[in-house]
């Protein structure tokens, strides 16, 4: 009997097969048990669904985007690793992995570690740290935020899901047809990364509109736009990319599902179809998702640099001038990315001169820095050796990416180690650091006490000399000719420096290890690092006029802004103490888990595309439209705090 | 002005701010697809091209019927507005039976064409072309189920001014399909028969 209507193509012939992927596929549902079973043993089920599941909650969505983002750092890790073994053993015949599942390992590296650990990790800081920054009481739309989150989960959930069943896609983490065209790439693997992508992009595209409301109305009474902290200003420019890239990424994804799954001719090479629209356009989304990752991290940055060195910052308003100059070129340098697909010269020339003037205002954040930290009295805390790491990798990656604005230049290191070297540089030197940093400086807030600051500067150290050890050879191998993706070489004078890499990676791997031994540490040691000022840093922003850990209605008193760097001026002058009258009610959102059951529905949607399962996509489909409905016409979705119950819960928070 | 009423004003207007940015993440979604459609226009695989297979008259009456639509709509609005319960669920039904008129029209061009072999996986134009003018239907066919709970909401609520700000979106909402519609009738249907 033919069961295709029910269950689509599901069949056991995508089982894993080869002994790596078997392993992984094995011991990721062990795991996952393994969990469900401790959080019913320890009965804390309850707990999970009504603190965590259903918050509406800014931090504690944050925190929760911040855990899946530090799980899939590791996951994507833990792919690099595998990578860099291969290419240092690929002369002595030891064979790691095959060609096909070299490639479905460096396609589920890069496409993890930007959407699922550089997203994640973005949208986790900036939940945690922007409303109590803006003297909000919360994001815009409270419900929207948990949408987001839990989508963003979702997509999680599908890209790990293909590990497990029906492989990872082959075909990088782009997607370049027509290699992931219906040809090429009958198999589900493709449809895994489109529909993870797609279900996330969607969460981060909403997020985007959520922030920049935010930003734009839930500021502090006095705070005018230039008042607000810099770190405010980067997520807003970021913010405003995403709203302009991410919708070309929703289209992109969809054209190349309607290839695949309806068999059209967008990106084919056959029947009209035009594989580069599909490149022209993914980079259209793809290079504006590179600053979106990095400007969030040079706010943070900004923010931790002003802190220790205990200045103002140099250049506020430049910073601002910057930011909005790196917002508009973002979106007139994409074809950078393909100088060899054969624009001709004068394309190419002017992407060339766009792609070097970013350089400018790049450089001048890099200068307000140094001069912030000139004449300063630097507190060298781990959040600062961050800075420090980062000023050096990101300056050798940004130096090596005006090199490649050169398009005779780019012909020659085009798809090359080069290149790879380069955007690690950008990547990890940036936006990483500059997250990594925003973790340790931030953590106090969340948590009520510090991170153990000398293991911190450990895992910088580590990184750092990681980072030279892995990725300076690939600059001299791509400069030698070594093609990136490829499994294997026949040049012997390569293996050195292939070897150095991989122990580098390694090096990186002790670093991201104590990290987490941090973290296991300090919570291990709270008592001891407890932070009961609320302020650990004397830091000069809002958040840190708050106690420790923030409380969930942020502000008992919503603050008034008179100036930049309120928080340190005010301490300047006297904090005084808030009186008994100065207390109103205030309206917080109720939990709801309508959040999550949208995007469980809306991962259906993805898994019946996957595997052709139609029922479940019309199914989940109007399970989501129904949910929407519900929601958008419900007028009962918040309570009220009264002004008495909110004096009481702020004296218990100051005690 | 007490608190919670000032409460609820900004909550009004943040979800008003938030609606248009949707709406421009909206037009990029779109400007997609359209760059896509005049790139791959000519990508007509040997199949019919755009002046074969359109017919200017009957894409008249689709734009006539959408645009008196918006119309309607906007009619309802002010009734809501003036808070005739009535009035508005009258002009919102006719909004509605207008807009499924032009659905039904899309749908039968499309079905025509798939008929006489001109499906969407015959080239890349026609996938461009089904892609494009779907998309702008499909948020037809989203405005339509928005308006229906939105008559379901007032007759059961009335004219209150949470319904007044429901409805303002969704006339927002509805103005921008046709706005789109302005686009697809020139670039798509209009330079499609000249050249």
């Amino acid at each position: 009997m033919d069961w295709s209507w029910l269950i689509g193509r599901l069949s056991p012939e995508y089982l894993p097969k080869d002994p790596v992927t078997l392993g992984a596929a094995i011991g990721m549902p062990i795991a996952i048990i393994g969990i469900l079973l401790a959080i019913t043993y320890f009965k804390k089920w309850s707990y999970i669904w009504n603190e965590w599941v259903t918050t509406l909650d800014a931090k504690k969505i944050g925190i929760m985007y911040m855990g899946i983002a530090i799980l899939m750092l590791l996951r994507g890790g833990a792919d690099a690793l595998m990578l860099r073994a291969q290419t240092a053993l690929a002369q002595t015949g030891i064979e790691l992995f095959n060609t096909q599942t070299f490639q479905e390992v460096f396609t589920a590296h890069g496409s993890i570690m930007i959407f699922f650990v550089g997203m994640g990790a973005m949208f986790g800081l900036i939940n945690m740290a922007l409303p109590l920054m803006l003297g909000a009481r919360d994001v815009a739309y409270p419900f929207l935020n948990s949408v987001s989150f839990w989508l963003f989960f979702a997509g999680m959930v599908i890209i790990n899901a293909s590990l497990v069943f029906g492989g990872f896609s082959n075909g990088g983490w782009l997607g370049y047809p027509p290699l992931t065209g219906l040809e090429y790439n009958p198999g589900p693997g493709v449809d895994y990364w489109i529909w993870a992508l797609q279900i996330a992009g969607i969460g981060s595209l909403l997020s985007g509109i959520n922030f920049t409301v935010t930003i734009l109305k839930n500021r502090a009474p006095g705070m005018t736009l230039m008042k607000m902290p810099i770190f405010a200003w980067s997520v807003l420019v970021a913010m405003v990319l995403v709203m302009l890239a991410f919708p070309v990424l929703t289209a992109t994804l969809g054209m190349l599902a309607l290839d695949r799954v309806a068999g059209m001719h967008f990106f084919t090479s056959d029947a009209g179809g035009n594989p580069m629209m599909y490149i022209n356009l993914i980079w259209a989304w793809g290079h504006p998702e590179v600053y979106i990752l990095v400007l969030p991290a040079f706010g943070i940055f900004s923010e931790i640099v002003a802190t220790f060195a205990r200045k103002r910052l140099f250049g506020y308003t430049t910073m601002v001038a910057a930011l909005i100059a790196i917002m508009f070129l973002s979106f007139v340098v994409w074809q950078h990315h393909f100088f060899t697909m054969g624009a001709g010269a004068n394309v190419n020339a002017f992407f060339g001169i766009m792609t070097m003037i970013i350089a400018i205002p790049t450089g001048v954040k890099l200068f307000n820095w140094i001069f912030t930290m000139y004449k300063g009295r630097t507190k060298f805390t781990a959040p600062m050796i961050w800075f420090m790491c980062f000023a050096v990798t990101f300056t050798i990656g940004g130096v090596t990416g005006v090199l490649m604005a050169v398009p005779a230049l780019d012909f020659q290191v085009h798809n090359t180690m080069f290149l790879v070297a380069h955007f690690h540089n950008v990547i990890i030197g940036g936006v990483l650091f500059g997250y990594f940093a925003g973790i340790y400086y931030w953590w106090p807030k969340l948590f009520g006490f510090t991170l153990h600051d000398g293991l911190g500067k450990l895992s910088a150290y580590a990184w750092q000399v990681g980072f030279i050890l892995a990725f300076i050879p690939l600059y001299i191998l791509g400069l030698m000719g070594a093609a990136r993706r490829i499994n294997t070489y026949d040049d012997p004078s390569w293996v050195p420096l292939f070897i150095v890499s991989g122990v580098g990676v390694g090096v990186i791997g002790i670093g991201a290890g104590l990290m987490i031994l941090s973290m296991v540490y300090s919570i291990w040691k709270r008592k001891k690092l407890a932070d009961t000022t609320g302020d650990p840093w004397d830091g000069r922003t809002l958040e840190w006029s708050v106690p420790s850990p923030a409380p969930f209605y942020n502000f008992a008193i919503t603050p008034t802004v008179t100036r930049r760097d309120e928080w340190w001026y005010r301490k300047k002058d006297g904090v005084a103490q808030p009186k008994r009258e100065d207390y109103k009610d205030i309206e917080l959102p109720k939990n709801t888990a309508e959040g999550v059951y949208i995007a469980i529905a809306t991962g259906m949607i993805g898994f019946g595309f996957i595997w052709h399962i139609w029922w479940m996509v019309a199914v989940a489909l109007i399970v989501v439209i129904a949910f929407v409905i519900r929601r958008s016409f419900n007028d009962d979705t918040e309570y009220t705090i009264t002004a008495d119950e909110l004096y009481q819960l702020d004296r218990k928070a100051r005690a | 002005m007490t608190s919670h009423a000032a409460h609820l004003k900004e909550k009004a207007e943040k979800a008003s701010l938030g609606f248009w940015l949707y709406l421009m993440t909206d037009i990029m979604v779109f400007a997609s697809l359209f760059a896509t459609y005049v790139i791959l226009r000519n990508g007509t695989n040997g199949g019919p091209a755009s002046q074969d297979i359109f017919n200017l008259e009957f894409v008249m009456v689709e734009t006539f019927l959408l645009l008196v639509s918006s119309f309607t709509s906007g009619l309802a609005y002010l009734a809501v507005r003036r808070g005739l319960k009535r009035r508005a669920l009258v002009l919102l039904g006719t909004t509605i039976a207008l807009g499924i008129g032009f659905l039904t029209l899309e749908l039968y061009e499309f079905g025509e064409l798939i008929l006489a072999g001109h499906g969407p996986a015959h080239s890349a134009f026609l996938s461009a072309f089904f892609t494009l003018v779907g998309t702008h239907g499909l948020h037809i066919l989203i405005g339509i189920i928005w308006a229906i709970a939105l008559g379901d909401y007032i007759s059961k609520h009335g004219t209150s001014p949470d319904a007044l700000r429901k409805f303002s979106l969704f006339v927002v909402f509805w103005h921008f399909l046709d706005l789109v519609w302005i686009f697809i009738f020139t670039i798509v249907y209009l330079l499609g028969i000249i050249s």
